[in-house]
């Protein structure tokens, strides 16, 4: 009766007629099991692809499969700052709740400070970004509420500017993050926490490439993710990500958040957030909405 | 139905401590079901059985408007599982008035609403029953809808899971 856990992936309604993803079944009645996880439980995509708060990666793995399935799950993002605008689209997979695939393409436009930096108007930053993340032990909802759901992930960020990064005082176009993530649901009080240490050489996360001038070691830094669900759909919260600071010409700051994410259906979860990302590319306060929308299956 | 309507009104009646007439707390040796019910194995009666603590005070208790809000909630939640079109062919077979019975009991305990719970252990009713993850989600969702139909507010809706939640290995168990 039960059936295997290809189903999600592979069953014609799953990717066929989006009516028949809002229902727990399909025309012909049999159960579909490619709807396993509870609402908001799968996470936001972050900028750069994994499942998590949008900024800061989750222990969360893509897509709306149980450890019994293949789930995915798709992205865009749009952040309209002060002088820039950030984009990004990217889709991720995740196997058995256990282990993500993720890939993310970020753009960033420089828009009329392109021009003024010489390099022309809405001249783009742009990176492909790769990822794996693997839930080592513990879960997000269940299990003993003093153990947290805990993932290991890795990023390969390739910048496709190299030659201008690398004018900026970037090192090198392309690098590894490496880091690992703490979540839990505390239902008690209706909180999720989450914590990430990343080891990076990022300079903007690698839209300005890595290392530099002042640095071109490892760093660690923090990440921190507080959410208070409202109800089964919303959920309210803020983050924090701490970030090197290698180059000499563009100094850069941490970068702040606060969201609110609604869960429309199984299928489709909608964020908006004020998001603070300091200082970029010589120019301090940007500030703006950032606007995700995030398929799940 | 009408044992039914009859063991839910004495449940319903029931004092906060339970007494040897109370129909949730059979006297030891006796068979672990009531009237209405199948038989079934005998087990060891344990407040441990129940799987978690119960709240202190009275708070929780009133946020699921007592013994009555309960009643409600278990009796709707019971009907979402059993029709349910994911979980309910793991349901249907089982009896009905006792899952009903006992769950209230459950509920009722870890709520601190003034019940004693006569039931099995989770790990020994959940165990033939090939739950996967999948259906337990299913099964806090109904859950959740039984509790909203209650207006049962949110924060109090998962505070309550928060009682439940670690009683996962016990329950899904493939
Ligand atoms: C933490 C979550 C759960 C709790 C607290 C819980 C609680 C209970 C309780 C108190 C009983 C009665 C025990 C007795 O008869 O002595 C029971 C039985 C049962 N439960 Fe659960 N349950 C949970 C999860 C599930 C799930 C996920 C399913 C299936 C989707 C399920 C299906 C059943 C069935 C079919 C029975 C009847 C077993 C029988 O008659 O032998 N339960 N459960």
């Amino acid at each position: 009766m039960r059936k295997p856990f290809f189903r999600s992936v592979l069953s014609p309604a799953a990717f066929g007629l989006c009516a028949s993803c809002l229902l727990p079944v399909t025309a012909s009645g049999e159960p579909l099991r490619n709807e396993g996880k509870l609402l908001l439980t799968n996470g936001i995509s972050t900028v750069e692809g994994a499942s998590g708060g949008g900024l800061a990666p989750w222990a969360t793995i893509a897509g709306n499969e149980t450890k019994d399935g293949i789930g995915v799950s798709a992205h865009v993002t749009d952040d309209e700052l002060k002088d820039y605008e950030y984009r990004s689209a990217g889709a991720a997979l995740g196997l058995f709740n256990r282990l993500e695939l993720s890939y993310a393409r970020q753009n960033f436009n420089t828009q009329k400070i392109g021009a003024a930096l010489g390099l022309g108007r809405d001249y783009t930053f742009r990176q492909d970004v790769v990822g794996a993340k693997l839930r080592l032990l513990g879960d997000v909802v269940y299990d003993n509420p003093l153990v947290p759901a805990i993932a290991v992930g890795v990023q390969y960020k390739h910048n496709l500017n190299g030659s201008i990064v690398r004018a900026l005082g970037a090192k090198s176009a392309s690098g590894v993050d490496v880091y690992a993530s703490a979540t839990k649901l505390i239902l008690a009080d209706s909180l999720l926490v989450n914590t990430t240490l990343r080891m990076t050489k990022a300079n903007q996360i690698g839209l300005l490439g890595f290392g530099g001038d002042k640095s071109d070691a490892y760093h660690l830094e923090f990440e921190g993710s507080l959410a208070y669900q409202l109800s089964r759909r919303l959920v309210v919260g803020g983050e924090y990500r701490s970030k090197p600071d290698n180059l000499g010409v563009a100094h850069e700051n941490a970068w702040f958040d606060g969201f609110v994410a609604y869960a429309v259906n199984r299928n489709l979860t909608a964020t908006v957030a004020y998001t603070d990302l300091g200082s970029i590319a010589t120019i301090d306060r940007q500030r703006g909405a950032l606007f995700s929308l995030q398929a799940a299956f | 139905m009408f044992v039914l309507i009859a063991t839910s009104a004495l449940m319903m009646a029931q004092p906060p401590v339970s007494t040897d007439a109370a129909p949730d707390t059979p006297p030891p040796g006796a068979p672990y079901a009531v009237p209405g019910e199948e038989k079934v194995d005998p087990y060891t009666l344990s407040p441990q059985n129940a799987g978690a603590r119960p709240f202190a005070g009275t708070g929780m208790a009133h946020a699921f408007h007592g013994q009555e809000g309960i009643h409600r909630i278990v009796e709707r939640f019971t009907q979402l599982s059993y029709d349910d079109k994911v979980i309910g062919e793991i349901f249907f077979k089982h009896d009905k008035v006792r899952f009903k019975r006992t769950l209230f009991e459950q509920f009722c305990f870890l709520l601190n609403a003034g019940c004693s719970y006569s039931g099995r252990d989770m790990a020994s009713s959940h165990k033939d029953l090939g739950v996967q993850q999948a259906d337990m989600n299913r099964l806090v969702e109904l859950l959740q809808r039984a509790m909203s139909e209650e207006h049962v507010r949110f924060a109090a809706q998962n505070r309550f899971l928060s009682k439940l939640a670690p009683m996962r290995p016990d329950v899904v168990v493939r």
